[in-house]
């Protein structure tokens, strides 16, 4: 498995990890123009790390759900095409709308995920969609946005068990998630985040 | 510029470039299928060429986030308690109404019954009959009222949160609305002690406690939280206590710092379940 054109793995102060190009964000480590990208940060760094097939290759249009503060959709803006950010909250979007000022493909949007007819005059097809967002009824978010994903285009999406069920069996409620998802999504695979994040499930799937 | 036809792009009528116009549309616009909007804005001559729209989308999305969230972060109190009074006011007269026409339907159809299903039945029915046509279209006022009544619901949860996210957590947003409104704004619920949010909403039986004539109230208006209500009778008054506390930091939190700070839930919910536990004993 290959990581993305843009994204590479650096060293920091001898240590090794991803990393992209573009002005720093959240206080990340800085080397020459790379900026780290830290997999315990962020689940798609995480998926990336874990050798996860993301089917990304550098250059892609993407939709990001849940971008909360920019930490992950900064870096992927960093090595992608025209990159959609949604996000609900105002407290995080004001952080988001730094990291965008920095970055001419970054295109940030204080709206709600499950409401996708709100930004579809906005949001052009996209290859990749991008999915972080930890409120219950994850998989119905999905299958909401599926409408922006190109035919050939990929669902990576991070699923926070403790949002659907603070109580449940994670894998009980991973199970459930993924059953809604296959209404509109071949799941492609699957791979638990740890040690950088509990309880979640990295996921990637094609439209259906 | 609120209201975008399904079929066209944010930059659809807009002069190229014109940054103030895009923010309205980029707000409150909408859509119900993505397109190659790039692509159209080019063919539409809104734009020269790809750059040029990317740029333009930058900058209107950009000011659009700014804008709202300026405006979010800014979220009023006093329109919240607005709100949440119109609610109560809606769900009120929505079943006074409902009543009233039961009532009258009853004299038509021995079947009919006081509940909104059968309401929006009656404003669905066609007739011929004066009388039935117009208690039809009493119905359908009903009906409207009734939705209204769920949009001021939707309202309230989606504002609550703004204005005091560590109540609206704890407490959830219709309860934190009902608390602000009844102390009559987050400052003011922020200063007042624990002991009278603990009785807030249940003014009546307090007065009387005062007046000598009844016991004290255990609690007011959060008995909707589970906390209380999912209490053993015995231990309510103790949960009651415990989770005015919790809810009158919240609100100190709130209204002087503004910082979410998860872990009062999680504090919370460790004494409630001491306090359960306490049968057991």
């Amino acid at each position: 498995m290959t990581l993305p054109e843009g994204v590479e793995r650096q060293e920091f102060d001898g240590d090794t990890g991803l990393a992209t190009r573009g002005e720093p964000v959240y206080g990340e480590p800085v080397r020459d123009g790379w900026r780290r990208w830290d997999p315990s940060r962020s689940k798609l760094g995480s998926m990336l790390d874990l050798g996860m097939d993301t089917g990304l290759s550098g250059g892609e249009t993407v939709l990001y759900l849940g971008a909360a503060a920019g930490t992950t959709v900064s870096h992927v803006a960093d090595f992608a095409g025209p990159t959609y950010a949604v996000e609900f909250a105002p407290r995080p979007m004001r952080d988001l709308v730094l990291a965008a000022e920095d970055r001419e493909n970054l295109f940030p949007l204080l709206k709600d995920a499950r409401d996708p007819d709100s930004y579809s005059h906005i949001v052009e097809p996209v290859d990749i969609l991008l999915q972080d967002v930890a409120t219950r009824g994850q998989a119905a978010v999905a299958v909401a946005n599926r409408r922006f994903l190109a035919d050939d285009g990929l669902l990576l999406m991070a699923i926070k068990a403790r949002s659907e069920d603070v109580t449940g069996d994670p894998e009980a409620v991973f199970e459930n998630v993924l059953d809604e998802l296959r209404e509109s999504y071949e799941i492609l695979e699957t791979t638990r985040l740890e040690p950088y994040h509990d309880d979640h499930l990295g996921v990637i799937a094609r439209p259906a | 510029m609120n209201a975008q036809d399904s079929g066209s792009g944010w930059f659809e009528s807009l002069d190229s470039g014109d940054v103030g116009a895009a923010v309205g549309v980029i707000r409150d616009g909408s859509g119900t299928e993505p397109r190659e909007w790039a692509q159209e804005a080019i063919d539409n001559g809104a734009v020269p060429d790809e750059s040029t729209y990317y740029n333009w989308l930058h900058e209107a999305t950009l000011a659009a986030a700014r804008e709202e969230t300026t405006e979010r972060e800014l979220a009023d109190d006093q329109q919240l308690i607005h709100a949440i009074r119109s609610l109560d006011d809606c769900e009120r007269v929505t079943n006074e109404l409902t009543e009233r026409l039961a009532e009258w339907a009853g004299t038509h159809d021995a079947d009919a019954t006081v509940d909104t299903d059968f309401i929006r039945e009656l404003a669905a029915m066609e007739t011929d009959n004066a009388v039935k046509e117009q208690m039809s279209r009493f119905a359908s006022r009903v009906v409207a009222l009734d939705e209204e009544t769920q949009e001021l619901r939707e309202f309230v949860e989606r504002r609550t949160p703004d204005v005091a996210p560590n109540l609206a957590t704890l407490a959830g947003p219709e309860l934190a609305a009902r608390l602000i409104s009844l102390a009559g704004g987050i400052e003011d619920l922020a200063k007042k002690p624990s002991g009278t949010v603990q009785v807030l909403g249940a003014e009546e039986s307090l007065f009387a406690h005062l007046g000598g004539s009844a016991p004290s109230p255990k609690h007011g208006v959060i008995y909707l939280h589970e906390a209380v209500r999912d209490t053993p009778p015995a231990n309510r008054g103790s949960a009651a206590r415990a989770l005015a506390g919790k809810l009158s930091i919240a609100a100190r939190i709130d209204h002087y710092s503004g910082e979410y700070r998860p872990s009062l839930e999680a504090e919370l919910d460790d004494r409630i379940e001491r306090i359960r536990a306490r049968d057991a004993e």
